[in-house]
């Protein structure tokens, strides 16, 4: 099939690119950018005048479901999912049931994925087996059934002799592992962030220190350890510090945010809504503040959507015995561009975000995250002056997400996997 | 894209419909309860204790956390008022078998209950159930977690105004375990709400929440400085499990420093009230003799409570009335 | 528009009345009760007529009205006061304006909540002729036909006036 996207603003962040032009497509991979070669003769046309073409979202963050939580969701509901919300690749975390810590687990997911053909996807394995912490997985060997980096998530080591000795191993075959700082400690009991509002509420609280307390081992470790880490989904003002400290001193740290972090905080909680329930929590209004800074500045490089699905049954039941997450891949794009609307950064920059930013954070393989002549054709189109309401043919199993009712700045048209239409807005 | 969260609590036209915490509703609002329960507290001492207002009415109290007396005063207060009541003790192994506090609360709306009384380990529970649950039943919140448990402080308000007439010059002392305490919470609003313009809590650090000085309070960590001049004590009860969670050493050590004794209580002015929401521990939270001594309103307390309690009732139902009345209005 | 009589010279003659009752029936120890707001006034005027020295109490319906189902509980509520037993008393139970008899239902309810009394005597300053139930009054200032949708109210406690006003339901 050869298809010509004619009359998109194109913007590839990792090249800088940004003009009006018309991007050409045969054989899933992109033949050219303005002119169509010689002897291109589309087969069909997609009239993008007034649209965007961007790469393909990359969200490091999203979690399937599959294997063991249907009732949640599964790879091919929360794919396509995806592919409604512009992302063309993303990374699964490994908390499934099975945990993803044998190569079967990854090959189940890889191939499921690829049999639905919405979206690339990019399994996170298991740091320890079971996610016990105590045991490694054998990380060689997840790496070449298809893991792309490694991860404890939010369950503890056994300690930190474990999480010594696992960065070590993983830095002898240069791995790259995903370290999301919590101490299990500190947090204890606690389900929203320790201030004035939780204590209103008397919601357990979890401390900024629960946080800052693990980032502070998890640096110190890092740089012993000489591993390739990146931090996903922290929440504070404090790490946020900590982390621009640490990359200012060369330590080649990267990190990302969840997008809803960026607008939510913990002042949102009065009401209980359990929709807010979410781990690591929401944190204060300053540091959200600090958050969308780092976010700005580049200290963080990505911005990932967090998508946790529920069953309805998880959040309707009061606040604390709520299963914590928002279903949130959908709206990845709109919730990013809050951040051009209120003028902290420029559309392309933003973009960069949730493209080349968490591409190259991971270390992802070259094209992906960015628009290459002959790199595969994962490329987004969205009108950025069509509002519309989220919620509309919501499309994620999960329908546990507090943003569902509101307005949305953008909407995305069309999702190109591969060359395919894996989405288009009816 | 911001959320916004709306008052759950009150019908189109103000007045109470369900009662799940004491933040935002206003002084108006607290003082027209506090005089409808002194109407009630009369109806107490009457030959026959009972007026007919919610003949007909059915009640569930639906306690997921075991508290026999709460439990009792609710009862009787519904009796009092002529209605129906329904008791529900659901321990949270029942509920972990399968069905859930939503399905619960759904199958007792099915049986046309009229208002549910809820006690619940949950901060929010109550707020879920008026939310969520069946907003067009009168949800009374018994207790939910840390939270909030508006009835004990409004029966802490009538017993303080009862006493001392008003609020506008007192100084009233919380003391102990401010931290856990759902009874602290809600009794720092109601004093605020109600213009008290001296409110002191009284615990060492690791008792007192995070940003206690939202709830414009002066804060002592010296019980003997803190209890200075005061004319209301509340004493809170300390739970066994905080000495497990290394808030603090020991019973004694606390008792030591945070005991009302007669010795402290000889700080605080001399016609000083001493309460306490029970149940006491007595040589752990409050001596003995004080307990029982002639300044303590602890009995009186549960007198009151149960006045209040009639008044919530009555009040809420008025508010579900009326909010029904303007839906089929408007419709 | 019909005039309204004045209220000084209904209470002077209500005043004899009762005299003349209470000594037919040999009732020596009444006891007074007034109904929230305007049978206080109408009481307290009575009382302080024909018998100073007994006993005299308040009663507000408000817990035994039986429209609660559709207007609930009235915004303000006051406690009744019945300073004195009830059991064996000779009641007179007062009300400015009889219309139709349910407040007087809630009323006899609520004293008998209190004890068994040996008699109830109902007082009111007017009869609208708008009885539901079968309630009369013992002793009646006046009766009095109210033109269609206009309401009598007593407004106090000085001057003691009556005035018309449009019925809100």
């Amino acid at each position: 099939m050869r298809l010509t996207i004619e009359g998109a603003r194109v913007i590839d962040p990792a090249s800088q690119f940004d003009e009006i032009t018309d991007l050409h497509i045969a054989a899933g991979h992109i033949q050219a950018i303005g002119a169509a070669p010689e002897g291109f003769n589309a087969s069909q046309r997609i009239d993008a005048r007034g649209l965007i073409a961007c790469p393909g979202l990359v969200d490091l963050n999203v979690a399937l479901r599959e294997p063991g939580h249907s009732r949640k969701g599964n790879i091919a509901s929360e794919t396509r999912a995806a592919a409604a919300g512009g992302v063309t690749t993303l990374c699964c975390p490994p908390d499934t049931r099975p945990v993803l810590d044998t190569p079967a687990v990854a090959e189940l997911i890889l191939d499921r994925s690829q049999a639905a053909g919405n979206a690339r996807v990019l399994p996170i394995g298991a740091l320890t087996k079971g996610l016990e912490g105590e045991q490694l997985s054998e990380l060689v060997a997840l790496r070449d059934a298809g893991c792309v980096a490694f991860t404890q998530g939010l369950t503890p080591m056994a300690g930190n002799r474990i999480l010594r000795r696992s960065l070590e191993y993983a830095a002898t075959f240069d791995l790259t592992i995903i370290l999301t700082p919590q101490d299990a400690d500190l947090a204890e009991g606690g389900m929203a962030h320790e201030g004035p509002t939780a204590s209103r509420l008397g919601l357990v609280g979890i401390p900024e220190s629960a946080e800052t307390v693990a980032l502070a081992r998890d640096l110190l470790l890092i740089e012993q350890t000489g591993v390739r880490a990146h931090f996903s989904g922290l929440t504070s003002a404090r790490a946020m510090d900590m982390l621009a400290t640490a990359q200012a001193r060369g330590l080649p740290v990267t990190a990302d945010v969840a997008a809803y972090q960026l607008l939510l905080c913990d002042e949102d909680l009065v009401g209980f809504s359990s929709q807010l329930h979410v781990m690591p929590p929401l944190r204060s209004a300053a540091d959200r503040r600090a958050l969308r800074e780092a976010v700005q500045s580049g200290v963080v490089q990505a911005i990932a959507s967090h998508h946790r699905p529920h069953e309805a049954e998880a959040k309707r039941v009061p606040f604390a015995a709520s299963e914590p997450g928002i279903s949130s891949v959908e709206i990845l794009l709109p919730l990013a561009l809050t951040l051009v609307a209120d003028g902290l950064l420029e559309l392309p920059a933003a973009l960069s975000r949730v493209t080349s930013g968490p591409a190259s954070a991971l270390g992802l393989p070259v094209g992906i995250g960015q628009l290459q002549l002959g790199g595969a054709a994962d490329i987004t189109l969205f009108d950025p002056a069509q509002a519309c309401e989220i919620g509309r043919n919501w499309l994620s199993r999960g329908s546990n997400c507090p943003f569902i009712g509101q307005g949305a700045p953008a909407a995305v048209t069309h999702t190109l996997h591969g060359g395919k239409l894996v989405y288009q807005l009816t | 894209m911001s959320l916004t969260p709306h008052h759950l609590q009150l019908n189109q036209q103000g007045q109470l419909r369900h009662f799940l915490t004491i933040e935002g509703l206003s002084r108006e609002l607290l003082t027209e309860l506090l005089d409808t329960a002194d109407s009630f507290l009369e109806v107490g001492e009457r030959a026959v204790k009972k007026v007919p207002l919610l003949r007909g009415k059915t009640v569930c109290n639906v306690f997921f956390e075991n508290s026999t007396r709460t439990r009792t005063t609710f009862e009787l207060a519904a009796k009092r008022l002529s209605a129906d009541v329904l008791n529900l003790n659901i321990s949270t192994s029942s509920t972990s078998k399968g069905e859930t506090l939503y399905d619960t609360l759904q199958n007792l709306e099915a049986m046309a209950a009229d208002m549910f009384v809820v006690r619940h380990g949950d901060s929010g529970a109550a707020h879920f159930i008026a939310e969520r649950v069946c907003p067009d039943v009168a949800v009374i919140n018994a207790g939910d977690g840390n939270h909030a448990h508006p009835t004990q402080a409004m029966l802490d308000m009538l017993t303080i105004r009862r006493h001392r007439g008003d609020f506008e010059n007192l100084s009233v002392a919380i003391v102990g375990d401010i931290l856990h305490s759902r009874v602290a919470r809600s009794n720092m609003l109601a004093l605020k709400t109600l213009g008290c313009p001296d409110i002191r809590v009284i615990a060492p650090r690791t008792l007192l929440p995070e940003g206690i000085d939202q709830y414009g309070v002066r804060v002592f960590n010296d019980l003997r400085v803190g209890l200075r001049d005061v004319d209301v004590v509340i004493m809170l009860r300390l739970q066994k499990e905080r000495m497990q969670s290394g808030l603090l050493p020991s019973e004694s050590e606390f008792y030591r420093l945070y005991g009302l004794t007669r010795e402290t209580l000889a700080l605080a002015k001399p016609d000083a009230l001493v309460m306490h929401p029970g149940p006491i521990n007595r040589g752990v939270e409050i001596e003995s003799d004080v307990a029982d001594g002639p300044q303590s309103v602890i009995l009186k307390q549960v007198t009151y409570g149960i006045a209040v309690r009639m008044a919530v009732m009555s009040m809420a139902m008025t508010g579900q009335t009326t909010q029904r009345q303007l839906t089929q209005e408007a419709n | 528009m019909s005039t309204l009589p004045a209220v000084d010279g209904l209470l002077a003659d209500m005043a004899e009345q009762l005299r003349a009752h209470l000594n037919a029936r040999q009732i020596t120890d009444p006891a007074f009760v007034g109904i929230h707001t305007g049978g206080v006034w109408i009481a307290e005027a009575l009382h302080a007529k024909v018998a100073p020295e007994a006993p005299m109490g308040t009663l507000d319906i408000a817990f035994y009205r039986d429209d609660f189902e559709q207007h609930g509980l009235p915004q303000r509520v006051r406690p009744s006061e019945l300073p004195f037993t009830v059991d064996d008393r000779h009641i007179i139970l007062i009300d400015d304006v009889l219309m139709t008899g349910r407040t007087i239902r809630a009323a006899l309810n609520e004293l008998f909540d209190y004890g068994r009394p040996a008699s109830v005597t109902l007082v009111t300053l007017l009869d609208v002729d708008a009885r539901q139930l079968p309630i009369r009054a013992d002793i009646l200032g006046a009766s009095l036909a109210l033109p269609a949708g206009q309401r009598v109210k007593l407004t106090g406690p000085a001057p003691l006036q009556l005035t018309l006003t449009a019925a809100t339901n």
